[in-house]
């Protein structure tokens, strides 16, 4: 864990709590809206979404007490600047263990900004079949979009400078649970 | 960790850093090959082409495969039908290529440094894809993949390379990387097949096949290259295969669960049995399934901007 005196300054605007809350109310969004769990399927967007998927579908279970399949999606390679990137990022695995097609897939990730992350998703899932419908979590949506996207589940809508960062932090990756906005 | 590469040439100059890259980026294209739609469009716009001077299916249909698989545009350029017979030189045929807006070349070409020519004069990369008797490095690392994806781990593994050595790019890749990852290199051969101060590589040598095979994970066959045996490198082909081809009693002698490896084509009866070929110790086709994931990720390593 790292000291905050280490970092730039960065001002906490979701809590341990927060998160916490806005997961679970997100679960309950979820399972009203597709009413329960049928045909249900969560994909995280690797990296921060992942973690959120995997709290969400642990969440969904001990609300319904049904399982739901999830699956993790790299999307690098859907990415629409890697042919001005002067080096390759780093590849990581996609793996979606189940049949996407004719199922509900919940795209979950932590930050929604310009959008161009979800249009990569949206293009990586479709390669690997054809979901009846496609639905996306967000914990954070800080605006400042560049394409026609929105989210249908929020945890926090956060206005924010398009220079400012904003981190999700999460104990999956040796964080304590929080999202600040750094200054720039 | 990135590449930072503009070429891939050999792998005697990678770091062990850079061939775990290699390595762990062709894992996602592993799974990308295993999909109903088996392309992505990361090279979208780009544009490979293989420049071939020497007879090659297997390569070349594989790195093609895998341009493709990566939603670049593909084009193949073989002398034979080019204007190399009318006496153009190689740079001067890659400079035509690159004008027309090549992104990537990849090179077979029968003389040693032929690729490495190539890269310092065009600003295309350059992958080799054999150069005489130098390397085939994107063999070698699907090579190292195929060893990675069957669970075993290279620091310390005991791997025999066994046939003409001298005269094997493939040998010659496999070695620089395996001594360089920390496993036990044997090689196994007619001493007329042993390059000469080869041990000076970190390797073993035995012309003993059989001393050879006690307790070694990996075998590894290069191919006899008939077609060069004019050089009478051994007195015939039966004793050759009698004396270093691989059998399943020879099989036998190495560790339980062996794998057994071979870059093809192969020539059955003669550096392998036909049955170990088939048997389910032979991750010969795995090496060729392997090779079009661990291209596409070198493709694609390669393909930033310039």
């Amino acid at each position: 864990m790292m000291l905050s005196g280490e970092r730039q300054a960065e001002r906490v605007v979701m809590d341990a709590g927060d998160i916490a809350r806005a997961v679970t109310r997100i679960a309950h969004e979820i399972l009203e809206r597709n009413k329960g769990v049928q045909a249900l399927g969560l994909v995280g967007i690797r990296t921060g979404g992942v973690y959120l998927a995997h709290r969400l579908v642990k969440r969904i279970q001990e609300i319904e007490s049904a399982s739901v399949p999830i699956g993790e999606l790299d999307i690098t390679l859907y990415r629409d600047d890697l042919s001005l990137r002067k080096e390759q990022p780093i590849l990581r695995k996609t793996s979606v263990p189940f049949d996407i097609s004719d199922k509900i897939i919940v795209l979950v990730d932590d930050v929604l900004f310009t959008g161009r992350t979800i249009r990569a998703a949206m293009d990586g899932l479709i390669d690997l079949g054809r979901p009846a419908e496609i639905q996306l979590a967000v914990l954070v949506d800080r605006g400042h979009r560049q394409l026609p996207i929105k989210a249908n589940y929020i945890g926090k809508n956060l206005p924010t400078a398009r220079e400012e960062k904003v981190q999700v932090l999460l104990e999956e990756s040796g964080e304590d649970d929080r999202v600040v906005i750094l200054k720039p | 960790m990135s590449l930072k590469r503009k070429d891939l040439l050999s792998l005697a100059p990678l770091s062990v850093d850079e061939i775990r890259l290699l390595l762990e980026t062709a894992d996602s294209f592993k799974e990308v090959t295993g999909r109903e739609i088996k392309k992505v469009p990361a090279l979208r716009g780009r544009t490979v082409v293989n420049l071939f001077f020497e007879p090659s299916t297997r390569t070349r249909t594989s790195f093609e495969l895998a341009a493709k698989r990566l939603s670049a545009d593909v084009i193949n350029f073989s002398p034979s039908s080019s204007s190399v017979v009318k006496g153009e030189t190689l740079l001067d045929t890659a400079r035509n290529i690159e004008a027309m807006q090549a992104d990537i070349i990849v090179l077979r070409h029968p003389s040693a440094g032929a690729a490495e020519t190539l890269a310092r004069g065009v600003k295309s990369s350059v992958i080799n894809a054999g150069d005489g008797w130098h390397e085939h490095p994107t063999q070698g690392l699907l090579d190292l993949y195929t060893i990675r994806d069957r669970g075993l781990s290279f620091e310390g593994l005991r791997v025999a390379i066994i046939g003409d050595v001298a005269h094997s790019r493939v040998a010659r890749s496999n070695i620089h990387a395996l001594v360089k990852l920390g496993a036990e290199v044997r090689l196994v051969g007619p001493p007329t097949m042993m390059p000469f101060g080869v041990e000076k590589l970190g390797v073993r040598v035995y012309y003993n096949f059989d001393e050879a095979l006690r307790g070694v994970q990996v075998i590894m066959m290069l191919r006899l290259q008939l077609e060069r045996q004019g050089i009478a490198l051994f007195p015939t082909i039966r004793e050759y295969a009698r004396l270093y081809g691989l059998t399943a009693e020879r099989v036998r002698l190495a560790d339980p669960g062996a794998i057994v490896m071979h870059p093809g084509p192969i020539n059955r009866g003669v550096e392998i049995a036909p049955d170990v070929a088939d048997s389910l110790s032979s991750v010969i086709l795995d090496q060729v399934a392997n090779g079009v994931a661990v291209r596409m990720g070198i493709l694609y390593l390669l393909s930033g901007a310039s």
